[in-house]
């Protein structure tokens, strides 16, 4: 019983991390159609912007565990992000819109090519992050049911990020001007919306919660330069499966396949699991080419 | 707009992409550049000149006063977080070996390559090394996979290949020189120590490729001689880092000891689970086998604070040659840069090398072999010995427990070196490896 509970809890664990890590996705791949394969690389810099604060942290207060630091890096992560997302934006992927092809490529490379500079920057082992210690730990629900610290925040984090990005998407006219260009990019322009600066803003959007994604994985993974590789298939997998543009698709995607995962893995291998996950994928989109939801009027 | 156009897109990959690809390389290239090898300028004893000049000069008249040797480590790609320090260990070894005046009165001449932690890479870098560059010797390789891609090239080629990492066994090239551990130099006697310390619940768990699947095929023949059986084996891919399923799984087995093999980042986010999950090293102990101080730096060492590793050298190994190496290696590369058992063994491989060349007189291929047998060394971890037949070398076994200043502490070791034996030969348990090996 406290076994099936905790595989339960190890679910929806599972599912907030592929959530966190495929949210930016969703905006980048799903809304404006542009195969990022960089994204990785960008959760990538939300930790080494986890890692570069603590230090800095530690050299001026001398206490590495201080909790506020990782407080404050949550958000620094997502502009540093976000600010490396802009400028790939700027500088490669406006100029190969409507090039899917080219934008898989061209973002390959970029992430290369960012994997590289931090091992140039900060050496190829992997680092330290000292998680804060009202993060170390477990809730303890019953004696055989222990629940960590982290793993509690890292599911809170993620509603957080939905929250702010419900609020940003539905409630600002930033964001009803960046669901107008979705919907109907040609409209849009004609109605006076900028759209060049709407794609700028939402690829900016993208590689900041990346960046928050990167912040909080450093709590339970490694952190290292190719960090982003353990995570961009199955982010992919999971906006995939959610169907393009469609956040509700996203989270939903991320709770089925965090739950497969999780009980197929209990059940069999972590190898055999994850299989299964990818051939049910498969087998669903087979029969429903566009994911669980589907945009309407397209 | 969604997944078949995807598809369509990845369909026509190979024609209009030309161009972009070629742009691709260009990035590439500039982004190796920026790592390219580390030019070893910055040795203490002022040595580095002639190793580092001598990698830009071309191919220099037959009768030269240098040595050309080759380094091929992934300097970039997943495994440059741990061929780096090796690499770094191995120039140290050639400029010491300089700088007290290199090897029969010649000077070595460094050629770096990067395998680039693709295996297809390390087979054509070797090529390249032996043929073109006609290097007398290659320190190199870390993975089984890059030495499996490497070794028909210097078989081909009647090349020689020191290799200095702690491997699977069930192998021996004439043309390699392994200077890691075999099986019966750590995993055999970890577990040994294990039973005699009284576990008797072993779980065994693994990244899914080679090395740990050999090895736990060795530990399952083991304990079946102690009349014992693992209480649960588990392996995951190389790269894995979700590990809560896998808790709950050892929680549920309730095993008394995990036999850890997983290799890379997936050792980071094993450790750090474990300890949110509640799982200190006092409740349940963990002996790890690809985990050294290099490694620790990345887990965080309270996150891996008592528990248990296998190697052949510590750190903290003490010995007069040890402090003096670990003294250099932190001169030339930094105060806070650690070394550990891989480092070691690609630091004294050099050294190996170099005194079977003097006592051949000679770098040829098959003069060096026959010289090589029976030589010995005092390496940082002890005396160590090339092997008569097999080419491996004999070493101490030791097992420590982690600090929480994540260095070593040894708290057993096997009080002489061990034999190689990388068929396992002199085990009764173990007969029938050498055929599944072939």
């Amino acid at each position: 019983m406290e076994v099936w509970a905790s595989q339960l809890f190890n679910g929806l664990s599972l599912s907030s991390i592929l959530l966190l890590t495929a949210l930016g996705l969703a905006l980048s791949f799903g809304l404006m159609n542009v195969i990022n394969l960089a994204h990785g690389e960008f959760i990538m810099i939300g930790a080494y912007t986890t890692y570069a604060l603590q230090q800095v942290a530690a050299h001026y207060t001398g206490d590495p565990q201080s909790g506020i630091t990782f407080l404050i890096a949550i958000p620094v992560s997502f502009i540093m992000a976000a600010a490396a997302g802009y400028l790939v934006e700027v500088s490669v992927i406006r100029f190969l819109y409507r090039r899917p092809l080219d934008t898989l490529l061209a973002t390959w490379g970029v992430g290369l090519f960012l994997q590289q500079l931090a091992r140039s920057i900060f050496g190829a082992p992997n680092v330290q992050v000292v998680a804060p210690a009202w993060l170390s730990g477990t809730v303890s629900v019953t004696s055989g049911l222990l629940l960590p610290m982290k793993r509690i925040f890292i599911i809170g984090l993620v509603l957080a990020c939905l929250g702010a990005l419900y609020l940003y998407m539905y409630r600002s006219n930033e964001g009803r001007r960046m669901r107008g260009v979705m919907q109907n990019r040609e409209m849009a322009s004609s109605l006076g919306v900028s759209t060049r600066r709407v794609d700028s803003f939402t690829f900016a959007l993208g590689s900041g919660l990346a960046g928050v994604a990167g912040c909080a994985l450093t709590l339970i993974g490694p952190i290292g330069p190719s960090l982003g590789t353990f995570y961009i298939v199955d982010a992919f997998i999971v906006v995939i499966l959610g169907g393009l543009g469609q956040i509700p698709g996203t989270i939903m995607a991320a709770l089925i396949i965090g739950m497969l995962n999780t009980v197929f893995e209990f059940g069999t291998t972590a190898v055999v699991g994850k299989v299964l996950v990818f051939a049910m994928v498969i087998l669903f989109l087979q029969w429903k080419p566009a994911g669980l939801m589907r945009a309407r009027g397209r | 707009m969604s997944v078949p156009y995807l598809s369509k897109a990845l369909g026509s990959l190979t024609s209009n992409t030309l161009k972009l690809l070629a742009g691709l390389g260009l990035i590439l290239a500039v982004a190796c550049g920026s790592e390219a090898p580390p030019a070893p300028a910055s040795a203490p004893q002022g040595s580095a000149a002639p190793a580092a000049a001598a990698v830009e000069s071309a191919p220099a008249a037959e009768e030269s006063d240098t040595i050309k040797v080759g380094i091929l480590h992934s300097l970039s790609g997943t495994m440059s977080i741990s061929e780096t320090a090796v690499h770094d260990a191995e120039l140290l070894a050639i400029d010491e070996i300089n700088a007290a005046g290199g090897v029969m009165g010649k000077q070595l001449e460094v050629v770096i390559e990067d395998g680039a932690s693709d295996w297809p890479t390390f087979a054509e870098k070797a090529r390249k090394l032996l043929q073109e560059d006609q290097v007398a010797v290659v320190f190199g390789g870390w993975t089984s996979a890059s030495r499996k891609a490497m070794l028909p090239v210097f078989e081909a080629n009647d090349g020689l290949l020191f290799y200095p990492v702690q491997y699977e066994g069930l192998e021996t090239s004439p043309n390699i020189f392994y200077t890691g551990a075999t099986t019966n130099q750590q995993i055999v006697p970890a577990v040994e120590y294990l039973l005699n310390e009284g576990k008797t619940k072993f779980y065994l768990l693994g990244s899914d490729y080679v090395f740990p699947r050999t090895s736990n095929l060795i530990i399952n023949k083991q304990l079946e001689a102690a009349g014992l059986e693992a209480v649960g084996e588990e392996y995951t891919p190389l790269g894995h880092t979700e590990y809560s399923t896998v808790i709950s799984k050892i929680r549920a087995a309730d095993p008394d000891i995990v036999f850890n093999t997983l290799n890379g980042d997936s050792n980071v986010a094993f450790f750090k689970q474990l300890r949110d999950a509640g799982i200190s090293a006092e409740d349940l102990p963990t002996i790890s086998v690809s985990v050294a101080e290099e490694e620790i730096t990345g887990i965080g060492a309270d996150n891996i604070t008592d528990h248990l590793v296998a190697w052949n050298y510590f750190q903290t190994t003490d010995t007069p040659e040890n402090a003096k190496f670990v003294q250099a290696f932190q001169a030339k590369y930094g105060e806070n840069r650690v070394t550990d058992d891989p480092i070691e063994a690609g630091y004294f491989g050099v050294y190996l090398w170099k005194a079977a060349v003097e006592k051949a007189g000679s770098t040829d291929v098959a003069a060096v072999k026959e010289a090589a047998k029976g030589i010995t060394f005092a390496a940082p971890g002890g005396m160590v010995t090339i092997h008569n037949e097999n080419q491996h070398v004999s070493k101490t076994v030791r097992i420590g427990k982690v600090r929480n200043d994540g260095q070593i502490d040894e708290i057993w070791n096997s009080g002489a070196p061990v034999s190689p034996d990388p068929y396992l030969d002199s085990y009764e348990w173990a007969s029938g490896l050498r055929e599944l090996a072939q």
